[in-house]
């Protein structure tokens, strides 16, 4: 007595949906699949007729899957999209070897270009050589890191319009719960979003964003179709992990809670978004770029070039973020608060990032001058070991501890004698503010271009710019330069 | 009268089966045709076929959430789950989905 399908009531169901409790047959199956993932696309404008699309190919199941389902939809609706396949390979012996075996059969099978970039020849450095260098611990943060811009130099290199990654469902609920665990709200501001761009980098999407990884996994099982599966031998993130656990028991009781919880992920964007009084209503951000690489960085250098220093430099221990890294701000490589997307600029990305480090650029002092120069290195070896100011929402990077003078406060209420002290005044008369040297100020919005004579000090990360303080220019000197001490902090 | 079936492990699950894809097994006695359910499966199959890290296969009584299973090629969630009697010549399948996308 096997059910029928409650679409067609014809066939033999094969499949509970976990997203609408419907027993559907096969055939049933590979239509509302396909349909959603199509609607999904349609609705969201993800493409133009013409665009030159590269799918992230990482051999394994999500990424195979949307390879079959992108040729497929892109024959069927004629989308008139110049698909290819892009990969990177980490070097990691025995785990790329056999996934890319299987991106390049992909590649025969929906006969499409395929382009694989590698560690060794973005960075000068394979995972097999960092990990040999750093041990096993932490090498996650190079392995987050580089893949990311790996991708976008890649399709930066195919000149490529649009990125598609294989990321469901599942993952993006995964997310949502991590940073909600982590009260990181830059994030949860940006992890549902279908589509990452900003106007000079290559727009990122994940037409899987509503698609269960079940219904994915039983696609490829039905279709037969040629994936890897093994876990990244370098990635032991027992966080995401439990995480993931935690949302697969959720989804045992209740499969609605992973939409659940992409639904919460998204009312909570536009909440945080209002409350930060943020950039555009499209989500839009702008950030500088690498002053070594030119990738897309909120900082002097990005991620990348400031993990590559401290590789360089022999220095791994003190450039790979731990667990203190949001705290520590002695270290280099401590993690500016950047978001898990980062997009590139497209118009500098074919420049590989240096791979031994000649000068040594601070890594940590914000250049006094407008010069970004590299041939003016800050000679002294420990510069990037500088404590910095940070802000206190968002830990972006400041100033130079040094760069804060020493406040010449009035002798306040001790000048009277004991008995004549006030304890409320004591308490009124210390000054509340950072005062910052006047080398130091280029990075404060309106200081450089000369436009204004006095306003607010904003932090320089721009998904923050919580306001820091305040400051004024009079004639050839700053009368005030001052940061409120319970925004900024060490 | 014994009950033969072929187990499928894919996904990643292979990892913990030592590497193997596919296995024809013949139950033991203590399996009743007609009766015997994937309830009594599950435990038998990690305790004599699993090579590694049971925690990884089973929570509680039933798979560890994550692992899909099809019986004949179809969801179990369709069949009983744990209470789907065995019948001679099935083929019964575990897809991991908790490994690397
Ligand atoms: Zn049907
Ligand atoms: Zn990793
Ligand atoms: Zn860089
Ligand atoms: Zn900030």
């Amino acid at each position: 007595m096997p059910k029928l399908c409650v679409l067609c009531n014809a066939q033999r169901a094969v499949l509970k949906r976990p997203k609408t409790a419907q027993q559907i047959c096969r055939d049933c199956f590979y239509a509302v699949f396909e349909t959603e993932v199509h609607n999904t696309i349609l609705h969201n404008n993800l493409f133009q007729r013409g665009d030159k699309v590269a799918i992230a190919a990482s051999g394994g199941k999500d990424s195979t899957v949307l390879a079959h389902v992108m040729t497929t939809l892109n024959d069927r609706y004629n989308y008139g999209l110049d698909l290819c396949l892009l990969s990177v390979d980490e070097g990691i012996t025995g785990y790329r070897d056999d996934s890319l075996e299987t991106v390049k059969r992909n590649e025969q099978q929906y006969k499409i270009p395929l382009k694989i970039v590698s560690y060794a020849e973005l960075y000068g450095w394979s995972m097999d050589a960092i990990v040999k260098e750093i041990g096993m611990k932490n090498n996650c943060t190079f392995c987050g890191v580089f893949r990311r811009q790996a991708l976008d130099r890649g399709a930066a290199l195919l000149g490529v319009d649009h990125i598609v990654t294989g990321h469901n469902a599942d993952d993006i609920a995964e997310t949502v719960l991590m940073n909600i665990l982590r009260g990181d709200f830059s994030r949860l501001q940006r992890c549902t979003s279908i589509r990452t761009a900003t106007d000079e980098t290559i727009p990122r999407s994940k037409p899987f964003k509503y698609t269960y990884e079940k219904e994915i996994v039983m696609y490829a099982y039905f279709k037969k179709l040629d994936y890897f599966s093994t876990e990244c031998i370098y990635s032991p993130n027992a966080y995401r992990g439990y995480a993931r656990a935690f949302l697969k028991d959720l989804e045992a009781v209740r499969p609605s809670a992973i939409m659940d919880i992409i639904h919460s992920g998204e009312a909570w964007e536009s909440k945080v978004e209002v409350k930060m009084g943020a950039k555009g209503k499209d989500g839009k951000v702008a950030v500088g770029s690498c002053e070594r690489c030119g990738y897309m960085s909120s900082q002097k250098l990005c991620k990348a070039c400031v993990l590559l220093e401290g590789l360089n430099k022999g220095l791994p221990k003190v450039a790979i973020g731990n667990s203190a890294k949001y705290r520590d701000s002695t270290r280099p490589g401590a993690k500016p608060p950047t978001h898990d997307a980062l997009p590139i600029s497209s118009t500098t990305t074919t420049t590989p990032i240096p791979t031994t480090t000649t000068t040594a650029p601070s890594t940590s002092t914000i250049a006094p001058s407008s010069s970004t120069s590299q041939t003016t290195p800050t000679p002294t070896p420990t510069a990037p070991l500088t404590p910095h100011l940070r802000c206190k929402k968002c830990r972006t990077r400041l100033v130079p501890l040094t760069s804060l003078s020493t406040h010449d406060q009035g002798t306040g209420q001790s000048a009277f004698g004991f008995r004549k002290r006030d304890a409320a005044l004591e308490v009124a008369t210390r000054c509340q503010s950072h005062h910052v040297a006047e080398t130091d100020v280029d990075w404060i919005a309106g200081v450089a271009d000369g436009s204004r004579t006095e306003d607010k000090v904003l932090c320089p990360n721009n998904t923050c710019a919580v306001k820091l303080g305040a400051w004024s220019w009079a004639g050839k000197v700053f009368a005030k330069m001052r940061m409120f001490r319970e925004v900024a902090k060490c | 009268m014994t009950l033969t079936i072929t187990l499928e492990f894919s996904g990643g699950m292979e990892l913990l089966f030592n590497n193997e894809k596919s296995k024809q097994v013949t139950l033991p006695e203590t399996f009743t045709p007609g009766s015997a359910t994937l309830k009594e499966l599950l435990p038998w199959v990690r305790d004599n076929l699993l090579t590694e890290r049971a925690e990884l296969f089973m929570q509680g009584e039933t798979v560890r959430p994550g692992i899909l299973v099809l019986i004949n090629d179809a969801d179990w969630e369709l069949e009983g789950e744990l209470e789907y009697v065995i019948k001679d010549r099935d083929t019964i399948v575990f897809i991991s989905t908790l490994h690397g996308g």
